[in-house]
């Protein structure tokens, strides 16, 4: 099913690219050795040169090229050997410089393809334009002073990735699940950690609508200022339905930028002409352009980890998950090493069954992420033993679950404290049987009588007076033998 | 001993080295000298404590047996454009008022290793950007040659504060920078030596930037082998300037054989402009004889694309300034002319704190960068810039080194020239290619004007051979007989 939007004349298409900036994963920033720690007192993360002091020049940061080099590879991406610095020029306050190193004509990176999970279990390619490298701005904080701003310049000159999309994205959906699939893959290449509310990921939505079955692109918007997903996906709707209410009111869409307000659920145009600025990007005279050997690419490629596409595959090969289940799993890296260590030694079906069934509800329910998680892969692994080797049954270990959950102990100690172990005498489970068809001789009358489904209450019956804990598959068989007589 | 400014640095070296004076004394002639001197407004922040107590350091070094380097306990000036510690650095502006940086250029921060001593901070053109010292928020600094009837005439530019420093006997040397002839055409017109280094040589961090690929530091000194001795203590690579060479500090004083036998010399036909002065072009035949007549083989070279260097130096140079001279925007140091807004703000600040020659480069860099020109003006520049370092290189395939005239003129009087930038930016007609190439030049003082001005000539060498340049320039300057002396003095 596609998404379309109807408008008065007919079905509206709507066509998306994504500028996501993602900010690297490094000691120290991209062109001085001034440190990166988010959170830090303002202006205590900045060096001369991140201050713009007269006669400071930058000098390249090795690590934050490796890093931009791992999520070229990660994004299956063409790694250019030679690339090259230019100033993109404006003037702000939290712009030292009064210009910006970045990398337009030259970027380190080229095309590439990031692979969408989408909720059907299918899968589809977005194409990347590519990846350059820039420096970040610092922050103007308005509201301390009715008059004054102030300037914090500890994000000065921090290294991003400006990661670029092909305008394949055709609905919200898509544009959500292209943000969680790359903020997957830089959590997984560790070179982005990808947390929108800290702005360590950030993205530009390039918007523009056309009638179903039109292929050129018409005029888009790039809407700025999106910091979550949810409201990227937002943005994309509401921005389109108001460009078709301008191609239905007979008007042009104007090329321009415009600014998404998340309370009133509206974009709006943030320059005028007049302010439109010209960047006047040259080559950065103060870097060499940047070259880098083969061997030094391919000493990283031969150290990337695992990435979810190729993990997700595993866990459908080798673990016979569904495609839903191993996408779920593979998300996150965090998610999927958890798991890893849940499904050891036991039949890794149930262990996506407790970890996406069980513990996704407690997580939500807690609101808490699986690192977080008030049951470790250890713990949960513990309860899985119990029931791999028929200590408890599968019901039971939900109880146990809860108790895990509430009092942060382990699976065993909670069994052994509670008594919950399950009943494989035969003998006992025997005693109940005959105990409960003793004091009901309607109900084996009805079994009797050809109403089989009455089976299961007597299933019942029997849990409920050894409190579940009779194991499941001796109460159904022996009951079967002694009601058949 | 008056005649301590008089020394050279070789002398005063070994002066020192024979306790035939101490530092502090040299240091103390020179700052007699300096306050004598003050009508030339040479320097704009003079630092004599600072000086006296290096200088005494330096003595204290000298009695314990040991020296820093090759300059251990020599007073030298430094152009205002390197940021020197806790020493006012201006870049002759007003926007930087009462710029005090917590930091020392590497260049400056190598002299010191070496055990200089700093007497001040020399006058310049506003951001290096001029070629008559006239830019100046300080005021214009005054060549102490003299013309007719005692008229008193520009320095040259930038770096004409550092050249009149050396040339009036107040530093036994200064550093300056060179963008595109800014130490050669001052060192010419003042009749001292200047050099400018392969671009890379020397470091430009802590060097307030004017054009980033062109600016370098470079030694002005009274004698070739001066200069080589102050090179040497200046240079080497510095991991905190990417575009400094990796490449290993010769002894360049070493190279002073004096022998050029053999040596290729070539002579370029296009730097015979049309209009050169007829003396200028005597002086540079008459070099021609006196390095044929040292064993110099003398060869014609081309390089077409001369007539094109100045036009493509003044896109270079003023689009990277624009970018450069972005940072000044009353923030974070120097002056601040508040606003309403922002952007009011900036208006204010940088009308007030930049001259109009700044502006003026400001504006063409910006108009040459700009949507819809970049292409037609920068981007072709460089295309240009790029064959004529081919020229260069192809003339290089056949010489050793090229001679040319330094500048088109002697020096000219203040007032002269001022109203028309075109003609003010000829004067670096012949220093400018070499500057875009990136190749190492010196300007040697080698003869005099009908006025009695001195005339300099430049050698123009390989990428990081220094070492050739300089032998061929010791030459010259044995040959020219060049003696220095200031005319209106006499001294």
């Amino acid at each position: 099913m596609s998404y379309v939007i109807p408008g008065e004349n007919g079905d509206w298409e709507v066509v998306i690219g994504l500028e996501v900036h993602a900010q690297i994963i490094s000691k120290s920033k991209l062109f001085s050795g001034a440190a990166t720690t988010f959170g830090s007192e303002p202006n205590t993360q900045v060096s001369l040169v991140d201050a713009a002091m007269p006669g400071m020049l930058p000098v390249i940061n090795e690590e934050c090229i490796e890093q931009a080099v791992r999520t070229g590879l990660g994004l299956k991406a063409e790694i250019n050997l030679t690339s090259v610095f230019d100033r993109k020029n404006y003037f702000y306050a939290d712009l030292p410089q009064g210009y910006q190193i970045s990398q337009l004509y030259h970027p380190i990176v080229g095309e590439g393809t990031v692979t969408l999970d989408l909720d059907d279990g299918s899968t589809r390619d977005v194409g990347i334009e590519r990846l350059h490298m820039e420096q970040d701005a610092g922050k103007s904080v308005h509201d301390l002073d009715p008059k004054r701003s102030f300037i914090d310049l500890n994000r000065s000159g921090t290294a991003l990735m400006e990661i670029v999309s092909r305008p394949d994205l055709r609905s919200p959906e898509d544009v959500g699940a292209y943000l969680r699939k790359l903020r997957s893959i830089l959590r997984y290449l560790g070179t982005c950690d990808g947390n929108m509310d800290e702005g360590s990921m950030r993205c530009d939505v390039n918007v523009s609508v056309r009638p179903v079955g039109e292929t050129d692109l018409r005029n888009r918007a790039e809407v700025k200022n999106v910091n979550s997903v949810r409201f990227a996906m937002q943005a994309v709707e509401i921005e389109a339905r108001r460009q078709i209410g301008i191609y239905d009111d007979g008007g042009d869409v104007a090329q321009e930028t415009r600014l998404f307000d998340s309370v009133k659920s509206e974009t709006r145009s943030m320059r005028s002409k007049e302010f439109a600025h010209d960047y006047r990007y040259f080559p950065d005279p103060d870097l060499l352009p940047l070259v880098l050997t083969q061997d030094f690419v391919d000493a990283i490629e031969a150290e990337l980890p695992e990435l979810p596409d190729a993990r997700k595959q595993r866990y459908m090969s080798d673990f016979g998950l569904s495609a839903y289940d191993a996408g779920v799993l593979v998300a996150e890296r965090e998610t999927a090493a958890y798991y890893e260590i849940v499904a050891g030694g036991h039949d890794p079906k149930l262990a996506a069954n407790w970890v996406i069934t069980n513990l996704f509800a407690v997580l939500k329910d807690k609101g808490v992420s699986i690192s977080d998680s008030p049951v470790s892969a250890k713990e949960l692994s513990g309860l899985l033993d119990l029931i791999t080797d028929d200590t408890i049954s599968g019901r039971i270990a939900k109880d146990v679950f809860e108790v895990m959950v509430e009092t942060g102990k382990d699976a065993a100690s909670i069994v052994e404290e509670k008594g919950l172990k399950q009943i494989t005498d035969g003998g006992a489970i025997e005693a109940a049987i005959d105990q409960i068809i003793a004091d009901n001789p309607d109900q084996v009358a009805q079994y009797q009588g050809g109403n089989e489904k009455i089976a299961g209450w007597f299933v019942g019956q029997v849990m409920k007076a050894t409190q579940g804990k009779a194991n499941p598959g001796m109460v159904n068989k022996m009951l079967a033998d002694k009601l058949k007589g | 001993m008056s005649d301590l400014t008089n020394l050279t640095i070789a002398e005063a070296r070994d002066g020192l080295d024979a306790g035939d004076f101490s530092a502090v004394e040299l240091t103390e002639k020179h700052i007699a000298a300096m306050e004598a001197a003050r009508g030339l407004n040479a320097f704009i922040t003079e630092t004599p404590e600072l000086a006296l107590e290096r200088a005494g350091q330096s003595d204290e070094r000298r009695a314990a047996g040991k020296t820093a380097g090759s300059m251990d306990g020599i007073p030298v000036a430094v152009k205002d454009l390197f940021c020197t510690e806790g020493v006012l650095t201006t870049a002759a502006s007003h926007i930087l008022d009462g710029f005090t940086p917590p930091y020392e250029s590497t260049v400056t921060q190598n002299l010191r290793d070496s055990g200089a001593v700093m007497l001040g901070k020399t006058n310049l053109d506003e951001f290096a950007m001029g070629s008559a010292n006239i830019t100046s928020h300080y005021g214009n600094v005054i060549n102490p040659w003299k013309g007719d009837a005692g008229k008193d005439l520009v320095p040259g530019g930038s770096s004409g504060g550092s050249a009149a420093a050396v040339a009036a006997r107040m530093a036994l040397g200064a550093i300056g920078t060179d963008t595109g002839g800014s130490i050669r055409q001052p060192a010419s017109f003042c009749g001292v030596v200047g050099m400018k280094p392969t671009y890379g040589r020397c470091s430009r961090w802590g060097t307030v930037a004017f054009a980033s690929s062109l600016d370098q530091a470079g030694p002005m000194t009274r004698t070739v082998r001066d200069a080589a001795i102050m090179l040497g203590s200046m240079a080497g690579h510095d991991a905190k300037d990417s575009t400094s060479a990796p490449e290993g500090v010769p002894d360049f004083e070493a190279a002073l054989s004096g022998d050029i036998r053999g040596l290729k010399v070539g002579i370029p036909n296009e730097y015979r402009i049309e209009g050169l002065s007829p003396e200028i072009d005597a002086l540079w035949t008459q070099g021609v004889e006196w390095l044929k007549s040292a064993g110099a083989e003398i060869v014609d070279v081309s390089l077409p694309n001369t007539e094109h260097a100045l036009p493509v130096y003044y896109i270079i140079a003023p689009a990277e300034a624009s970018a450069n001279l972005a940072r000044y925007d009353g923030l974070r140091y120097g002056l601040r002319v508040p606003g309403d807004s922002l952007d009011e703000m900036y208006a204010n600040t940088r009308s007030e704190g930049f001259g109009d020659e700044v502006v003026r480069r400001i504006l063409i860099g910006t108009y040459v960068l700009s949507a819809g020109f970049y292409d037609a003006y920068y981007m072709k520049a460089q295309r240009v810039r790029r064959l004529i370092s081919e020229n260069f290189k192809k003339a290089f395939d056949d010489v050793d080194v090229l001679l040319t005239p330094t500048a088109p003129s002697a020096a000219f009087a203040i007032g002269e020239k001022m109203d028309d930038p075109i003609a003010m930016y000829m004067n670096d007609v012949f220093t400018v290619p070499a500057s875009l190439a990136g190749l190492p030049g010196i300007s040697v003082p080698s003869g005099l004007s009908s006025d009695g001005l001195p005339l300099g000539l430049q050698l123009i060498g390989k990428a990081f051979d220094e070492e050739t340049v300089l032998r061929a320039a010791g030459v010259l300057e044995t040959a020219a007989d060049f003696k220095a002396m200031l005319n209106g003095e006499g001294s």
